[in-house]
């Protein structure tokens, strides 16, 4: 690599305009909502320039942590659903015969290529009361029906009442789980696809089963790519704005959508900010500790 | 050595990856307990399948495989009494050496305080002692190596699969590893099977060889037979270096046979078995002698032209044009220091060689 | 043939595993090829079939707050789609090829529009672009998009670099070339799928982007997932469908596209596509 002092102009031709456009249109916005965030909301919405913890303070408000708690756990029980999911199919394709691996790995990718509006707007029309889950279960309760009153047991089942299952919670994590699945599913297959074999067939030789083999040698050693993928998920699901607007009930605000709201309707952008500058502050510790986790794990050559 | 029953019996097994690939086609061995077996054959030749079969990280298509009486159908690697030594060692990166030897006896509900006792055994046995509490990657290829022998033998298996446990080490260390290796082996009474490339390895360590090509078992024979006695062209060059000619058999005269080589003339060779047509006489180089004088009879002799001397220190080879323009090469040792001067580029000497020491190769 | 039994690592020969990956795959899969099967059947509530049409698609194309959301995107996306290419691919051209002090610092700056919650950005660039008075419409969305697009250009660029073998460089200065022309003809070749890839990512990134467009686009500037979304609020409808189904198509192209070139480029060794 080429010490930039040698070739200057070079190297600043390369830099620089990228690295302005990030500065101004990216870091320079973020510092003004830092500011703002210390601000306070004039009568008509407008946002004086001041120095006040006020806004930190009233988002650390019982109300208001009740929503950046929900959607801590929403992002966490994500998280915990998408690994259930994804692992045994990172595996899966990293794992799978040669021929079969680049198609599996196209059907893994491709959702994620699709829009996230899309992609959330599919789950309405499968998950309304006149849906195709509840299409596909009223279809089944028709046959345990028809199934019971050969049996002499009529209406046992009673009649066939839709379920809610739009406009809540569930529907929010359902949607988060779709959206987020590929993104935790990339960086574990990535690392199991780079993992010898042969540890996982020491492991089996030496007489553990696949269980323990799975517990004691795969998945420690591709912990780095498993963390990884865990806190893409977490972040990406905890800033979440328009899953909860798309498929959530009146219940389902998560931070993302309070920080719509005062930015928004609401017109409290001092507030809004710093409830923006908390969530970035979450996000930063996740990175951090990811961080330090691959600066750790870099030390043993796997 | 050889008990009575084999320790593994291969039985026609065959191993076809993709139904396209035919890595292992038809093979039938079977090892004695004790022995250092070693299966030896070029790259690809299906002898890391076989091993892997035996391991069971593969199932063969087609076949039995039984070790210590037991047919290993079915039964999923961790419940085999046999382990492995990885080519890449497979030491495990994320515990201490001491962890790694003890993995396997933990997995299997070894009792705590046993494996206390059994992993700096283990490890003084590879001469390990001391290491217990380094992490592999502080540990250089050879010490990695013997980790991974410490970890497979501490578990006392019936049969221990070696593959290519030398490639990755550079070649003085590679040579003293063969020599304890052997050692080992010896000290521990434990069947050995080792894959490997290298036909100076096999021969140097194991009881017993199996060649290999093509997925098939070509001869299956101890070292000395195997250099002396290779039964086929392919074993012959495989193993050392050879001269082969073509020649005509032109009769049988009780246990003799007469051939006829071309440009030299009819030569009679003792030689066991049937042998009729076109065949393939093959000689090793160091039988080759050379003198400025026609030597006595008994032996297969001719005039040569040198072509060329190549001086390698303590041998050189001379390679030999006959009249009919067939290419031979001697290997003769430098015992005076201008052994290798003294013959001379373009000059005539005779070539001879034992009639007992010519293998007639018919395959 | 008889096939041999499963080895232990042969996951995908496993019954019950290939069950998870099935159940995985209809999970990812169904939304969208319901979706996409819906945008042709012949009834407006899309819940049982009654028929093949295309009036839908029709509709939608005459619907014209719908086909100008669409041309917005594509103006919107095309040019944050070479802008952010350029400046992108040339950042990360440098940073395969320059060190300098605090590059892991650097670094990490760059790739934070990647990783940074989508609302965040959306709601800074809000803040931007009112406190300088700024109009909201395409240009403050167009603004936005190649900002977010830039380091994932860069990241793809970076990565095709990392495979070049730096001593052809070496090579064509030996033989006299400067600079310029060892850039020209040795290196830019090489680093040519990598560039097209990350266009075609900036250009599905750009389509695809709902959140930050929300935030940073004016009344007469909706492009086609802000259009998308005010019609789904109200309605599940085929239309709707038709329109979404056109967007996937085109992310699918691309998508497609770019692993292709992706691909391929690491097969040939990088000669030019």
């Amino acid at each position: 690599m080429e010490n930039w002092r040698d070739n200057k102009l070079v190297a600043a031709i390369l830099i620089v305009p990228a690295s302005a456009w990030i500065l101004i249109f990216f870091t320079l916005p973020l510092v003004i909502v830092w500011v703002f965030s210390f601000g306070e909301r004039g009568p008509q919405g407008q946002t004086f320039l001041a120095f006040t913890l006020d806004n930190y303070a009233r988002a650390l408000e019982l109300i208001h942590l009740g929503i950046l708690w929900k959607s801590i756990w929403t992002a966490a029980i994500t998280t915990l659903i998408c690994f259930i999911l994804g692992f045994p199919l990172a595996l899966g394709v990293a794992f799978a015969p040669a021929r079969y691996k680049n198609l599996l790995l196209l059907l893994v990718i491709l959702p994620f290529w699709t829009n996230l509006l899309i992609r959330t707007y599919a789950w309405i029309a499968v998950l309304r009361t006149r849906g195709f889950l509840n299409f596909g279960l009223e279809w089944v309760h028709g046959k345990l029906d028809a199934l019971f009153s050969l049996v002499k047991l009529p209406d046992v089942m009673g009649t066939f009442q839709p379920l809610a299952l739009l406009y809540n919670h569930s529907a929010v994590i359902i949607g988060l789980v779709y959206v987020a699945l590929p993104f935790l599913v990339l960086p574990i297959y990535a690392t199991l696809e780079k993992l010898d074999r042969s540890l996982m067939e020491a492991s089996l030789d030496l007489g553990a089963g696949q269980w323990r083999t799975m517990a004691f040698v795969t998945i420690p050693l591709a912990f780095p790519g498993i963390l990884s993928g865990l806190m893409l998920v977490f972040i990406l699901s905890l800033g979440t704005y328009l899953t909860p607007v798309l498929l959530g009930g009146t219940d389902s605000m998560m931070i993302g959508n309070l920080i719509a709201q005062e930015f928004g309707p609401a017109r409290d952008w001092p507030f809004g900010s710093a409830l923006s500058f908390l969530l970035l502050y979450i996000t930063f510790i996740i990175l951090w500790i990811r961080a330090v986790v691959a600066r750790r794990s870099k030390g043993v050559s796997y | 050595m050889t008990s009575n029953q084999p320790i593994i019996r291969i039985q026609s097994v065959t191993k076809i990856f993709n139904r396209t690939v035919t890595a292992v086609d038809d093979v039938s061995l079977d090892i004695a307990a004790g022995e250092f077996f070693a299966l030896l054959g070029p790259s690809g030749c299906g002898k890391t399948t076989l091993l892997r079969m035996i391991a069971g990280f593969e199932n063969p298509t087609t076949g039995r495989i039984v070790v210590d009486g037991q047919d290993m159908q079915g039964v999923d690697p961790n419940h085999r009494p046999v382990n492995m030594v990885f080519q890449s060692y497979a030491v495990f990166p994320h515990m201490t050496v001491a962890k790694n030897v003890a993995y396997g006896l933990k997995v299997t509900g070894v009792a705590n305080s046993e494996i206390q006792k059994m992993v700096p055994e283990a490890l003084q046995l590879v001469k390990l002692g001391g290491f217990e509490h380094r992490m592999p990657h502080q540990l250089s290829g050879g010490q990695q190596q013997r980790v991974s022998l410490a970890r497979a033998l501490v578990k006392k298996p019936k049969v221990l699969l070696l593959d290519e446990p030398l490639s990755a080490l550079d070649a003085k260390l590679r040579e003293a590893m063969q020599i304890e290796l052997v050692n080992l082996q010896k000290s521990v009474g434990i069947t050995f099977i080792i894959v490997t490339h290298s036909q100076s390895e096999a021969l140097s360590v194991a009881d017993r060889i199996a060649v290999m090509k093509d997925g098939q078992v070509k001869q299956v024979a101890d070292p000395l037979a195997l250099y002396e006695k290779p039964n086929s062209q392919f074993c012959a060059d495989f193993i050392g270096k050879i001269n082969q000619l073509e020649a005509e058999v032109a009769g049988v005269e009780g246990k003799n046979l007469v051939v006829d080589i071309r440009g030299v003339g009819k030569v009679v060779i003792p030689h066991e078995g049937h042998a009729e047509g076109r065949v393939s006489l093959a000689i090793r180089p160091e039988k080759v002698e050379l003198n400025a004088h026609e030597p006595g009879d008994e032996r297969v002799k001719f005039l040569s032209k040198v072509a060329n001397v190549v001086y390698y220190g303590s041998t050189s080879q001379v390679f030999l044009e006959n009249a009919a323009g067939d290419q031979l090469m001697a290997e003769i040792r430098n015992r005076e220091s201008n052994t290798a001067t003294s013959i001379l580029i373009g000059s005539e000497v005779w070539v001879s060689w034992k009639a007992a020491d010519t293998l007639v190769l018919t395959e | 043939m008889k096939k041999a039994r499963p080895t232990p690592l042969e996951y995908t020969r496993k019954r019950w595993f290939q069950l998870v990956m099935l159940f995985n795959f209809i999970f990812l899969y169904f939304p969208i090829v319901a979706l996409v099967a819906f945008s042709f059947n012949n009834s407006r509530r899309n819940i049982t079939w009654n028929g093949f049409t295309f009036k839908y698609y029709v509709k939608a194309f005459h619907n014209e707050s719908l086909f100008d959301a669409f041309l917005n995107s594509l103006i919107v996306a095309g040019i944050s789609t070479v802008v952010s290419t350029i400046l992108g691919a040339m950042l990360g051209l440098a940073l395969y090829r320059f060190k300098f002090p605090a590059k892991n610092a650097f670094d990490g700056w760059i790739h934070l529009p990647i990783i940074i919650p989508e609302i965040c950005m959306g709601v800074a660039m809000l803040a931007f672009f009112s406190r300088l008075n700024i109009t909201l419409g395409l240009f403050t969305i167009t603004v936005s998009h190649i900002a977010f697009s830039l380091p994932f250009v860069a990241v793809v660029v970076r990565a095709r670099m990392a495979g070049f073998d730096h001593s052809l460089e070496e090579a064509a200065r030996d033989l006299g070339a400067n600079q310029w022309q060892t850039f020209k003809d040795v290196t830019l070749p090489y680093m040519m799928p990598g560039v097209v890839a990350g266009a075609l990512l900036a250009l599905t990134l750009s389509l695809d982007d709902f959140v930050i467009t929300f935030f940073t686009s004016g009344p007469g500037s909706t492009t086609l997932p802000i259009k998308i979304f005010s019609m789904v609020r109200f309605s599940v409808t085929p239309e709707v469908n038709a329109a979404s189904t056109v967007l996937i198509v085109i992310t699918l192209i691309l998508s497609v596209g770019t692993m292709v070139i992706q691909a391929r480029g690491g097969k040939d060794k990088g000669l030019p596509i």
